[in-house]
């Protein structure tokens, strides 16, 4: 039904000219879910909008064709291609939250395309948006029709967004990581909306997406994309059960989960390249573990492996293919777990309440406190990790703030938190700063998360001239030094900035940063969230090396439960600020006794390979 | 939504009070009310009790802040700064130098100065609100790169040139315009022509650059992707989606084009010969009338202090996340 | 008040002249020193560096900073003051004429000596109104001949057109070969440093494959020197650009207005720079009743619209320094610190827009995960606010004054032409328009002084807006939208 063919999308910016799709060529069949798969910077997105022709002003298709039912919407004028976007093709994105018109009530902005591609009008218009909200499940749509989309829950906005695109009843939509922003529960029930939907009206979806857990739940067909191309094609059981590239290898070997556990990941070296090069061998083979010299002089073609699949990989060349070397077997002694035995107890955290202040009325006065965390307590002991799962505002990071007492003055804290012994909650200024040296943290967001006009070496030095003033210069820049082999980056490093890295080495900065005082405790607030795969399971690794090594232990918050399983010794799960389940992570994530740890578990979207 | 007015309105009025006090110690401090006799009964040796009387004559007997000599609350109200803050509550700004009662004179002013400053507020902004979008619907072509390069030259030509040359061209050698002068009623629009083009002419430039940006950076959006993925036209987007978003922005650079206005007006009618508050404001600054420009610095920042209140109005009526939350 | 007010004005006495520093040059020093040492900083620190090379390495802005640069060093020369001696005989004390000049003066000396009864237009030879002259003793009312310029001819109606396309002509020539000299110096420059010959080192100036554009700043430079050789030659002998009311060359008043728009741009922003800056960093990351009473003072001084505020200032100030004669011994001093005061109250008005602008900065600023990982080391409040949050406001500040300056140049003008502005007294392009106001109306109109003035100012703030785009589309494309 919709045929992309050699298609090739370029993005002009002052570093150069970006071929950000180059070549793709696949099509997708009516009624079915082809699920385009790759990394952050993969072109995935950029294809997606490419079909749409709806490319920021700075890009446009340099060449190839994108035929839907033999019109090719390449050569539309703009005029005729509005006729087929909102009709034919629909698309919903990532971030409902800013992607529904912020001044206009949901109903108008429904009611909009219904009259634009449709006879139907004024109250016609309206009752049929009335009827697409229900068939999405919004309850009361006679009501929530004249509501505003900052009213609604992030869930909510995504069903209106597939409301708004289905309400032409496209042949075609195109979904751009479409649950990406939405807790895992959630991301759950818009999966099976969209499949419902899709059932129902027989329509084909493109779904774009970096996760391969979504893809196992959903997809039909598979395609794999890296620097731009097309790497691997197949169905999705040939895919699950046979991956041939070495990166949609590498891809499912470094997703962290229970099977791995006591293992390193298998993460796949080094970032993927930027785009503004001219490419002359395979763009996988500088991260390739089976790369061989005519990988690097000669770009390989997609060869067919069978009917419905295809692979872009001189492994699989019809001649002389080049043997795809075994990866290494997973070192199992190397990231071993429990090996260390678990020392005293580092952190007891009990009856652990935090609470934010409303202002209102005239005067702003304090008239309530919203409770952001209840009643939490749990302990940790030296060398291990205890993981906070839960989904956005349970109050996972705001527990890890009130800890490092980061939160005084903007909230009201009771309960108490002890670290070896000392009250955190009550400490004064002195003994607080002992504290500090004992505990500290890694944030989400490797851009964030530094200082931009700091040089690394300043980054890094900051904690101990704070914190160990005694220290002299000489001895600061030794055991920066010493930092940074630990985490794996190169000693000169220490004075550039941090735009200079990527964002895997950025986190890998930020590890060094809270290392440099030799804590006993680290606070991981979501570190690997914002990383793509092969990039979150180095961090995974390094994490957990510097654990064996160093016998620190983790206060590891996350809603990623594949992390969990695979890093954690104690898990709490929280909801709406309380703990509703704890214990140790083996027995819970495998017989979880709470309704909502069983929800939870069971909305996680599994990738693994199947036996053949 | 109602607690968030009232709450503008009383910080509006603690805003009025502290321009109130701001302006009493600028205007009585920095000169004590004796330079001031000394200024206006002329020369340094003037014999003190000219001064006493003079003092006496305008009000200005009292200590400024605190008077020690009073007992109990009369501490604080016998003084100064007390009466003449009541008088101004009173709208009571005291007599021009030459006797004539300010208020009044304020009262006959403010219309010619509303008749030429409202026309100028509506035609800059609806006209650089078109010509941005306008501007938007050709963006990154080579007709809005030479729309920018015209802003920008626009915007580097003072506004005198304008003025000055605006009258020359249109008022004297094409004579399409009366070159200065006033009359109420009908009337007027001939004689407002002329000053109302060069203004809005001057504004032209900053403006409409300003919206072009506010513009481009909506058109950045995710609202706006999906608007355009929805099949609208270039046209529809633009103006249901961008404009109505855009709206908030501009209404804070709106309220912002006031105090241009003022100036605006300072210039516009002391050259046109307007017979309005600006020529007033000319008329005190060059007679070194005190009385005249404090009046004018309390009413011009109260009529500010409104606008912003308005636009906090004009936020809730045009943001629903103001008006719903 | 007065003693530290006396103490700024220093002079020194150099024999055959006395230094003056009046309170704008002192500030003007400062500012120099001050860019000298952003520029080292800019040179060592890599993210600034290559920033400001994306600022001039846009044609249009590397063209802009040129023309700015040549005002820049105008203004610089006309910063120099000194008061001549007048007397110096043994044993009596010195005496210093009561005149402050500059070096742009003693440059200008001519043209600032050559004054005209009245007005005169461009290139004259005659004056622009009719006089009673008793010639053998009959009176008749004529034309009379200009006395400092076009003196030389011998039949000005005849030879002017011939002796002003001469002297034109030689003062292109003088001023191209000043181009080419500065071309030359540059190639020579260039090819020493990338170790090329000088050959190579012109045909990649000449073809445009340098890292900056060398080659507009090169034609901007020619033509600047092609312009001035051709003012600078006619000016000898005559008033290149007329003369206004009271007989001045308009060439010498609109070179010295440059200094006050300069002084007006730069001054205003950088006085009162530490305030919004301290109170709007303070105000953003302490949050709670600092916040409230500083958001309410700049809501305060915001909401008196600028130009009352202005006018009552300017009005206080000038029965100041009436009453308080004494402090300002010559008329410079008068007028200087009336300019002086005039930046700083312009800067009251423009400091409380920075402010708010770098506490919603810092509001957002302050929810960095970078800000918490400092506290959570510990580090100090003043540390978190001068290492952390200043650096990362920094760009908004230079956009901030870089945008103002034209504003401020046009606003000096409307201010001056309404009467608050700068001392009548002194040279400005507001007080240029001021005298000029009413002169079209004459027959024959009167064009010159207002199209100098226009023209030069026109110049200026183009320049100056095109720069301040580069910068800030450079530093951060949406940091500010005007």
């Amino acid at each position: 039904m919709l045929k992309l063919d050699q298609l090739r999308t370029e993005i002009y910016s002052s570093q150069g000219t970006v071929v950000a799709v180059d070549g793709v060529t696949l099509d997708i069949q009516p009624g079915e879910t082809f699920a385009l798969v790759g990394e952050s910077g993969s072109g995935k997105s950029v294809t997606a909008l490419s079909i749409t022709r709806l490319l920021p002003d700075n890009a446009c298709v340099a060449a190839g064709s994108v035929l839907l039912g033999g019109t090719n919407l390449v050569d539309l004028a703009e005029r005729d291609m509005r006729r087929y976007r909102g009709r034919h093709i629909s698309m919903i994105f990532q971030e409902p939250a800013t992607s529904l018109n912020p001044v206009l009530t949901i109903g108008r902005q429904i009611i909009e395309v219904i009259e634009t591609h449709t006879e139907l009008h004024g109250a016609a218009a309206r009752s049929k948006a009335i009827d697409w909200l229900r068939r999405v499940g919004i309850p009361e749509p006679e009501r929530r029709i004249d509501t505003y989309s900052f009213q609604m829950s992030g869930g909510q906005k995504q069903r209106v967004m597939i409301a708004m695109a289905l309400a032409t009843e496209p042949e075609l939509l195109i979904a751009d990581e479409p649950t990406t922003a939405l807790d895992v529960t959630v991301q759950k029930q818009i999966l099976d909306l969209l499949l419902s939907l899709q059932r129902e009206r027989g329509m084909s979806i493109l779904l774009i997406t970096h996760d391969l857990g979504v893809v196992a739940q959903v997809a039909d067909r598979v395609g794999i994309m890296y620097a731009g191309e097309l790497v691997e094609l197949a169905t999705k059981d040939e895919f699950f059960s046979r991956p041939m590239h070495p990166y949609a290898n590498g891809l499912l070997g470094a997703l962290p989960d229970v099977d791995k556990r006591g293992h390193t990941l298998e993460a796949i070296p080094g970032s993927a390249p930027t785009l503004t090069q001219a490419f002359h061998g395979c763009r996988f083979a500088p991260r390739c573990h089976a790369a061989t010299e005519r990988c690097r002089q000669e770009a390989p073609a997609l060869y067919a492996q069978g009917a419905t699949h295809a692979v872009r990989c001189f492994g699989f060349a019809p001649t002389n293919p080049v043997v795809i070397s075994a990866l290494p077997e997973r070192i199992a002694g190397a990231g071993a777990h429990n090996r260390r035995e678990a020392g005293d107890v580092l952190l007891r955290a009990d009856k652990l309440r935090v609470r934010f202040p409303i202002r209102s009325g005239l005067m702003q006065r304090i008239t309530g406190y919203v409770d952001a965390v209840h009643d939490v307590s749990f302990e940790l002991r030296q060398g291990q990790t205890l993981a906070l799962v839960g989904e956005s505002g349970s109050g996972k990071t705001t527990t890890g703030k009130a800890i490092l007492q980061l939160l005084r003055g903007s909230a009201v804290v009771d309960g108490s938190a002890t670290l070896n012994g000392l009250e955190l909650m009550t400490a004064n200024d002195r003994q607080l700063h002992g504290a500090r040296r004992q505990m500290q943290i890694i944030f989400q967001d490797p851009f964030g998360s530094l200082n931009p006009r700091m040089r690394v070496g300043e980054i890094l030095e900051e904690g101990i001239l704070s914190l160990q003033p005694d220290v002299s210069a000489v001895g600061r820049t030794e055991r920066i030094a010493v930092l940074l082999d630990k985490v794996g980056l190169p000693r000169n490093c220490v004075t550039r900035y941090p735009h200079e890295f990527s964002g895997g080495q950025r986190q890998r900065i930020a590890i060094a940063r809270a290392l440099a005082v030799d804590p006993q405790l680290i606070i991981c607030d979501e570190p690997t969230s914002a990383l793509d795969v092969s990039v979150q399971a180095q961090i995974l690794n390094l994490l957990k090396g510097l654990q064996q090594e160093l016998g620190v232990a983790y206060l590891f918050i996350t809603h990623n439960i594949g992390v969990v399983e695979y890093l954690a010794d104690h898990v709490a799960v929280m909801q709406d600020g309380r703990i509703v389940e704890a214990g140790r992570s083996a027995e819970l994530l495998s017989s979880p006794r709470e309704a909502y740890t069983q929800t939870l578990l069971a909305a996680v979207p599994r990738a693994r390979l199947k036996a053949v | 939504m109602i607690n968030y007015l009232a709450r503008r309105v009383i910080y509006s009025l603690l805003v009025l009070a502290g321009i109130n006090f701001l302006t009493f110690f600028l205007f009585f401090s920095i000169n004590t009310p004796d330079d001031m006799a000394r200024l206006q009964l002329g020369g340094k040796r003037v014999a003190a009790e000219a001064i006493e009387r003079w003092k006496a004559e305008h009000g200005y007997d009292k200590p400024l802040y605190l008077n020690l000599k009073a007992g109990g609350t009369a501490m604080l109200t016998h003084t100064v700064f007390v009466e003449n803050s009541l008088g101004i509550l009173h709208l009571n700004f005291g007599k021009t130098l030459e006797g004539r009662d300010i208020a009044w004179e304020l009262g006959k002013r403010v219309g010619p100065t509303l008749a030429m400053a409202t026309p100028v507020f509506i035609v800059a902004v609806g006209l650089s609100i078109v010509f941005a979008l306008g501007l938007m619907l050709f963006r990154y072509s080579t007709l809005d790169t030479v729309g920018v390069v015209a802003l920008v030259a626009l915007m580097s030509i003072s506004s005198l040139f304008f003025i000055i040359t605006g009258q020359y061209v249109f008022g004297k050698l094409m004579a399409l315009a009366p070159l200065s002068g006033f009359s109420p009623g009908p009337g007027m629009f001939k004689f407002l022509v002329l000053p109302v083009a060069v203004y809005v002419l001057s504004q032209l430039g900053s403006d409409t650059r300003l919206y072009r940006t506010i513009f481009l950076e909506e058109l950045g959006r995710d609202y706006v992707r999906t608007a355009r993925a929805k099949g609208l036209s270039e046209i529809a987007v633009l103006l249901t989606h961008v404009l109505r978003n855009s709206l908030i922005p501009i209404i804070t650079s709106a309220g912002l084009l006031l105090p241009a206005l003022l100036t605006g007006a300072i210039v516009l009618e002391s050259f046109f010969g307007i017979p309005g508050l600006g020529s007033f404001t000319i008329e005190g600054i060059n007679n070194q009338d005190y009385a005249i420009v404090r009046a004018m610095v309390f009413f011009g920042s109260f009529v500010y202090v409104l606008t912003y209140l308005l636009t906090d109005f004009a936020y809730a009526w045009a943001d629903p996340r103001v008006r719903l939350q | 008040m007065p003693g530290p007010i006396r103490a700024c004005v220093c002079s020194k006495d150099y024999g055959a002249m006395k230094i003056v520093v009046l309170w704008t040059d002192w500030v003007v020093f400062f500012v120099m020193a001050a860019t000298l040492l952003y520029a080292w900083k800019v040179r060592h620190t890599p993210h600034l560096a290559s920033t400001w090379r994306k600022a001039f390495a846009s044609p249009t802005g590397s063209a802009a900073t040129t023309v700015l640069a040549a005002f820049v060093s105008i203004g610089v020369l006309d910063t120099l003051h000194y008061r001549r001696l007048l007397s110096n005989s043994t044993g009596t004390a010195p005496t210093y004429g009561t005149e402050t000049l500059s070096l742009l003066d003693h440059l200008l000396r001519r043209q600032q000596a050559g004054k005209e009864r009245s007005y005169s237009a461009p290139l004259a030879y005659l004056a622009y109104e009719k006089e009673a002259v008793t010639t053998n003793g009959e009176t008749r009312r004529i034309y009379p001949r200009l006395i400092n310029a076009g003196t030389h001819l011998q039949d000005p109606a005849h030879d002017r057109a011939a002796d002003v396309l001469t002297r034109g002509f030689v003062g292109a020539i003088k001023g191209m070969f000043v181009a080419g000299l500065l071309a030359g110096l540059l190639t020579w420059f260039k090819s020493r440093r990338n170790g090329r010959g000088l050959a190579a080192a012109w045909f990649d100036i000449r073809s445009g494959r340098t890292r900056m554009p060398l080659r507009v700043v090169l034609t901007t430079v020619s033509v600047l020197c092609l312009l001035s050789g051709i003012v600078l030659a006619l000016s000898v002998e005559y008033h290149v650009f007329g003369t206004d009311r009271v007989g001045n060359d308009l060439f010498y008043v609109v070179m010295k207005s440059l200094r006050t728009a300069l002084v007006i741009g730069t001054l205003s922003t950088l006085v009162t720079m530490p305030i919004a800056v301290g109170l709007g960093i303070l105000a953003g990351y302490l949050g709670g009743w600092i916040d409230e009473v500083i958001q309410y003072i700049y809501t305060v001084i915001n909401s008196i619209p600028y130009v009352l505020l202005i006018a009552a200032t300017v009005l206080i100030l000038m029965t100041f320094i009436d009453n308080h004669a004494d402090l300002f011994p010559t008329a410079a001093n008068r007028t200087d610190a009336r300019l002086f005061f005039l930046c700083v109250i312009l800067g009251m008005t423009s400091w409380t827009d920075l402010c708010r602008l770098i506490r919603g900065e810092v509001i957002k600023l302050r929810e960095a995960e970078y800000i918490q990982a400092a506290q959570a080391f510990g580090v100090g409040t003043w540390r978190i606010l001068s290492v952390h949050l200043l650096p990362n406001v920094m760009h908004l500040i230079l956009i901030s004054m870089v945008i103002s300056f034209s504003g401020l140049v046009l606003a000096e003008a409307v201010l001056s032409y309404v009467g608050i502005g700068v001392d009548p007294a002194m040279q400005s392009f507001g007080t240029l328009i001021n005298t000029a106001r009413l002169e079209l109306s004459r027959k024959p109109a009167i064009w010159w002084t207002l199209a100098t003035a226009f023209s030069f100012m026109f110049t200026l703030v183009l320049s100056a807006n095109i720069f301040s785009d580069a910068v800030r589309d450079a530093f951060d494309p949406r940091a500010i939208h005007n």
